[in-house]
């Protein structure tokens, strides 16, 4: 923008070489930024005093799919609550790699909104502790909201699993063992 | 515990670790209600989305309306007239107070205050018996569109909410007279699912929850959408951002919601309550009957739906659980290319293992209860 931006200029400044374009639209600020030292970058945006989006919004995708290339973007909301602001990140990926790096570490809660992007739209995110499917079961074939991926495409049954775990704990096991004993015992 | 349990009013199933009755550590499942609200969005023209939102949160499908016909707007970059605007304003706090007492009354009737979830659900249905005045639906009422609403006010529309809210007014007033002294409850609620200022922060959590430990976010004061910054509210906070700050939070947040409506019903000026631009509105009955250029018109919008400039926007509203947002993509045509909802009580969920580690298996009860997680949203 020509007219110097409050958000916009600190962000030129700091994260310069990461940053691929920067622009206004419809009112809110997009930045589109390189997935590489992704996890940096927004460090650097939550915690530089003069940025200061401290609060992760949103995180999903879009699949530009034969419209764009790389093909896919995932889109981060970012949210400064000291200066009411709100920063729209976006980050192009490439079919072949789809993968970013997790920003759990940064917010935890990136955690269930990352597993949802991952489920639905195959993009992997490096150094997530737990990625799994959320939404969908494990068994699903496929990533359903990939533009490639039809509508009325039916998944086959899966057979029932078996529950891991038990529904009895040791304390409660050995009070039975021991039960079973002295019963045996006495009889 | 679940996913098919009296307390978790919703299908959800929790897989707990427990040592005795304490709980070590939690694990959410959820997406047993997944009906793929996306993919079917990309397949219905702009208009025809609005239905699909009412079954997002269906305890205030009313903000989800106006949310979503709001991100469009904003990327169509046109703005509805002042009365739609307060009509707006009006409708989402109606729903509001319906999501509150949905979620207040609920929850009190699990830990076994059985008659305040009568009372609720009585005030309840003051709030559902205007929208069905109003919309002639009580649930999924689809009663906001993209440039305006269905129709105007009824003339009788201020008398009748005036009335429901003092009997609204007076049921609140005896649950406040079972509640607040009762040491069942109070036990119950106090102290319990506390989440820290900044785990709730980390955790992306907004809404009641967020508010309940203390942080002052609503997207109304934050970031004011319709006419909210001509409005004079305040914004309920908590101390601890235990169940029982959250409970508190909620039914204030009911009277401050009933000093909104009561402002805008006054202050509400009379015109139209649609944008006039024929690519956007259909045309008048008679001129659809009676001319071929009308006729063409609305078939036109019908068949092809609206045409939504190319571009992307995010816009967000304050919902009954949080904040209620929208990702929209268009790449132009008649239907949407990419339609994402930040649902408010998806992320809430993801930070349940934090309020609920350490409690006891009973607290799980009401900490879900306050976080009134909703199927339709959180799995869409």
């Amino acid at each position: 923008m020509a007219e110097a931006n409050p958000i916009l200029e600190p962000i030129k400044e700091k994260l310069g070489a990461q940053i691929l374009e920067i622009f206004q639209v419809h009112g809110d600020d997009v930045l589109m930024l390189a997935r590489e030292g992704l996890r940096e970058s927004f460090r650097a945006l939550k915690e530089d005093k003069r940025l200061g989006f401290d609060f992760l919004s949103d995180i999903t995708a879009v699949d530009y799919w034969k419209k764009k290339e790389p093909r896919f973007e995932v889109v981060y909301q970012l949210v400064s609550l000291q200066r009411r602001r709100r920063l729209r990140v976006r980050v192009p990926v490439p079919e072949n790699d789809p993968a970013v790096e997790s920003l759990t570490p940064l917010w935890p809660g990136a955690n269930f909104l990352e597993r949802e992007v991952w489920d639905l739209f195959g993009i992997r995110f490096i150094d997530h502790p737990d990625l799994r499917r959320i939404l969908l079961y494990e068994e699903f074939q496929g990533y359903p909201l990939r533009k490639d991926y039809p509508v009325n495409l039916c998944q086959p049954r899966v057979p029932e699993r078996k529950v891991e775990g038990t529904f009895v704990d040791e304390r409660s096991q050995n009070k039975l063992l021991r039960l079973k004993r002295e019963l045996g015992n006495r009889a | 515990m679940g996913p098919s349990h009296p307390a978790t009013h919703g299908t959800i199933k929790f897989n707990l670790k427990l040592e005795g009755e304490k709980v070590l550590d939690c694990d959410v499942e959820v997406g047993f209600l997944h009906r793929g609200f996306d993919k079917s969005c990309e397949q219905a023209t702009w208009t025809q989305v609005i239905p699909y939102t009412d079954r997002l949160n269906y305890a205030s499908s009313l903000i989800n309306n106006v949310g979503y016909a709001m991100a469009v707007e904003k990327l169509i970059g046109v703005e509805t007239p002042p009365r739609c605007q307060y009509i707006r304003v009006i409708v989402s706090e109606l729903a509001r107070i319906f999501d509150h007492l949905t979620c207040c009354g609920m929850a009190s009737s699990e830990l076994g205050a059985i008659t305040v979830g009568f009372y609720m659900i009585e005030a309840r249905e003051m709030i559902m018996r205007i929208v069905e005045s109003l919309t002639g639906a009580r649930l999924t009422v689809t009663y906001v569109r993209i440039g305006g609403v269905k129709h105007d006010l009824s003339p009788d529309f201020s008398a009748r909410v005036a009335q429901a809210f003092k009997i609204i007014r007076k049921l609140l007033d005896d649950c406040d007279r079972l509640l607040s002294r009762n040491r069942i409850f109070i036990d119950r609620m106090s102290n319990v699912g506390i989440i820290s200022q900044e785990t709730a922060l980390s955790y992306c959590l907004t809404g009641p929850i967020l508010r309940a430990t203390g942080v002052n976010y609503d997207v109304r004061k934050a970031f004011p959408y319709l006419i909210y910054d001509q409005l004079n509210f305040d914004i309920p906070l908590g101390t601890k951002g235990d169940n029982y700050d959250r409970f508190v939070c909620r039914i204030q947040e009911i009277e401050q919601s009933m000093r909104i409506v009561e402002q805008a019903l006054e202050r509400l000026p009379v015109g139209p309550v649609w944008i006039e631009d024929p690519r956007f509105v259909l045309p008048e009955k008679e001129k659809v009957y009676n001319s071929i250029e009308g006729l063409m018109h609305h078939f036109k919008i019908i068949m092809e739906g609206i045409h939504v400039p190319p571009g992307e926007t995010y816009f967000a509203v304050e919902g009954g659980n949080g904040e209620l947002g929208f990702y929209i993509v268009s790449d132009g045509g008649g239907r949407p290319y990419r339609i994402r909802v930040r649902p408010p009580c998806f992320i809430a969920m993801g930070a349940f293992h934090q309020m609920i580690k350490g409690y006891m298996v009973a607290d799980i009860v009401p900490t879900f209860g306050m976080i009134n997680m909703i199927g339709g949203e959180c799995d869409r």
